[in-house]
């Protein structure tokens, strides 16, 4: 497995990598420091060609092995170089509250993939600036995919939101605010 | 009253001609249920006119906690789950899965086992590409071309009952293999129903390739440059359509799909004519794959033997001990998965269907991600709508296919 992007972060940014392994498949990953992530994402897209947003996604650590747990959360980045055929497999490890920059200015596809690890693990994202929920709704108290949160969790009904004219739908009376 | 020598002129003068009308923007919601919108999305839109302004796609109205409920049940039990993601496409989202948790624990499957996923990953690609091409003529007025299209679907989609015993929810497959071999006479009634489906499908593209209202809908409109393309996450049809040779089935084979002659087809505009022929192109292709795999098909074990990951025949399980130990262990504690994390993909109809998966060793996914390709395309649809008028937001939704089960989760 090419080691590409990792060997060029480690040598181009080596202060924002803060540990690399192998996984069981032989892929590479790379830790990143969370205020860097935004550089070596503007890195990989800009001079090393990792141009194709893949994937983003959380980790809640809280059920890992004790040692596992601090920090608790991750999140996981993947870039595609499409030419080189690569794909560069980042995380970024934050405490509760830590905020995690954003890479939506480098890439336009993480808008949501920021929106969804926020809603779902409670991870902020520092420079997001429409950071909303994604898939539940404004008034969901917690965040569904942390470990503590629980399987059956239910929340009761939300008060109706303001309808002006019912034939426009919730919010607006059919005209921009 | 006007005089007689007073005559009317009815050329309005300069002054007359200018619009004193303020306009403001009005605000539409369409969806969340609209016949266009398949699945249930709300696009909040703002129009000047008939203009997008701005759009703010909503969505998660069919979230049903998909990988909340992935990591409380154990591997082999996610697999229903997954029929629920693309259900259009549902074999496509098993075998994805079952070979994302198979090269998490490092296991090879059979030989056939993997043609007989490649058979049944490429019928649901056309199932799914004559569903998106049938009902991209729906909304732009053209009835009779989805008919076509949903009848050659109905083909496929009887097949698939026959070999899985669902329509939609399949569930097919175990992980290490298949569970059942292909019925007898099944490989015959496929072939037959593949002749069936090509003259339906040479109608269906008759119908709207050669139709002048619909090209003319279609072509040039809902553009987006390779540039934002890639930066949003664009994969399968969509990255295609902008001419970037990127599929899955090739840049990393999985399968048999390294030992299958088949093109990928390149657009090159980015728009949605291009996206919508592309997958006619594509089911071409998809029906040389299969005829391919039936003739290269190799006897032999459909499943892996070993008895920790597949289920031991019934003889051994009422005669011998290790028998009921392992059926034992298999039903209550599930398939040992070791602690470790991957992440994998293969090509769904829609694009990129990746998973990353991360195991605790304790017979329970702890992360269960999946990288729906709609989601990622879905987020550039207000890129290729602002600006442009709303009508050509239609078929724009149309071409991207997104389906509400894999991106809402």
């Amino acid at each position: 497995m090419s080691t590409f992007a990792l060997d060029q972060i480690q040598n181009q940014l080596p202060e924002a990598l803060v540990e690399r392994y192998v996984d069981r498949a032989g892929d590479a990953w790379g830790v990143i420091k969370p205020d860097q992530i935004p550089h070596v994402a503007k890195l990989l897209k800009e001079r090393l060609g990792f141009r194709m947003f893949i994937s983003m996604d959380g980790v809640d650590r809280l059920h890992l092995p004790p040692e596992e747990q601090d920090p608790r959360f991750e999140v996981v980045y993947f870039l595609r170089n499409v030419e080189r055929n690569e794909l560069a497999r980042l995380k970024v490890r934050v405490n509760e509250g830590v905020e995690v920059h954003s890479i939506r200015s480098v890439f336009q596809g993480a808008n949501w993939a920021e929106r969804f690890v926020w809603d779902f693990y409670g991870v902020p994202f520092k420079g997001h600036g429409d950071l909303r929920r994604m898939l539940t709704y404004e008034e969901f108290k917690g965040h569904a995919l942390r470990k503590d949160y629980p399987l059956r969790g239910r929340q009761g009904l939300i008060a109706e939101r303001p309808i002006k004219d019912i034939f426009r739908g919730p919010g607006t009376n059919g005209v921009a605010e | 009253m006007a005089s007689a020598d007073d005559q009317y002129d009815p050329t309005p003068s300069d002054d007359e001609l200018e619009a004193h009308l303020q306009t403001r923007n009005m605000v539409v919601n369409l969806g969340p249920s609209h016949p266009a919108t398949h699945g249930t999305v709300r696009l909040r839109i703002e129009l000047d006119g008939e203009t997008i302004v701005s759009m703010d796609p909503e969505i998660g109205f069919l979230h049903r906690g998909f990988q909340k409920s992935c990591e409380n049940v154990t591997w082999t039990q996610v697999l229903p789950y997954t029929d629920r993601l693309d259900y259009v496409a549902s074999l496509a989202n098993n075998f994805g899965y079952l070979s994302a948790v198979e090269s998490l624990m490092g296991i090879e499957i059979p030989e056939r086992a993997k043609y007989i996923r490649v058979i049944g990953a490429e019928l649901h690609r056309i199932a799914s590409h004559l569903t998106t091409i049938g009902a991209s003529g729906l909304e732009l007025g053209g009835f009779s071309a989805f008919l076509y299209a949903i009848e050659a679907r109905e083909l496929l989609t009887d097949r698939v009952t026959e070999l899985t015993g669902a329509r939609l929810t399949t569930s097919y497959g175990r992980i290490g293999g298949i569970n059942r071999d292909l019925p007898a006479g099944w490989e015959e009634k496929v072939l037959k129903s593949l002749i069936k489906l090509e003259e339906l499908l040479d109608e269906t593209d008759k119908l709207l390739t050669r139709n002048r209202i619909f090209t003319d809908r279609m072509r040039g409109t809902g553009v987006i440059t390779t540039e934002d393309a890639l930066d949003f996450g664009f994969t399968g049809p969509c990255i295609r359509a902008n001419g970037v040779n990127y599929d899955v089935r090739k840049a990393k084979p999985y399968w048999a799909y390294d030992q299958l002659d088949f093109s990928v087809p390149l657009g090159n505009n980015g728009d949605n004519f291009d996206r919508f022929y592309l997958r006619v192109l594509e089911t071409h292709q998809s029906l040389k794959i299969i005829r391919q795999c039936f003739k290269q098909m190799p006897a032999g074990p459909v499943m892996i033997d070993d008895w920790r990951i597949a289920m031991p025949p019934k003889e051994n399980v009422y005669s011998s001990i290790e028998g009921v130990i392992a059926h034992f262990k298999l039903v209550m504690e599930g398939v040992p998965v070791p602690v470790g994390e991957i992440y994998h993909a293969t090509e769904s109809p829609n694009g990129e269907l990746g998973w990353y998966l991360k195991s605790d060793g304790s017979g329970r996914p702890y992360k269960c991600h999946v990288r729906a390709p709609g989601f990622q395309i879905l987020s550039g649809l207000s890129k290729m709508c602002v600006g442009r008028m709303l009508p050509d937001l239609i078929p724009t939704f149309d071409t991207i296919n997104m389906i509400g089960g894999e991106v809402e989760q």
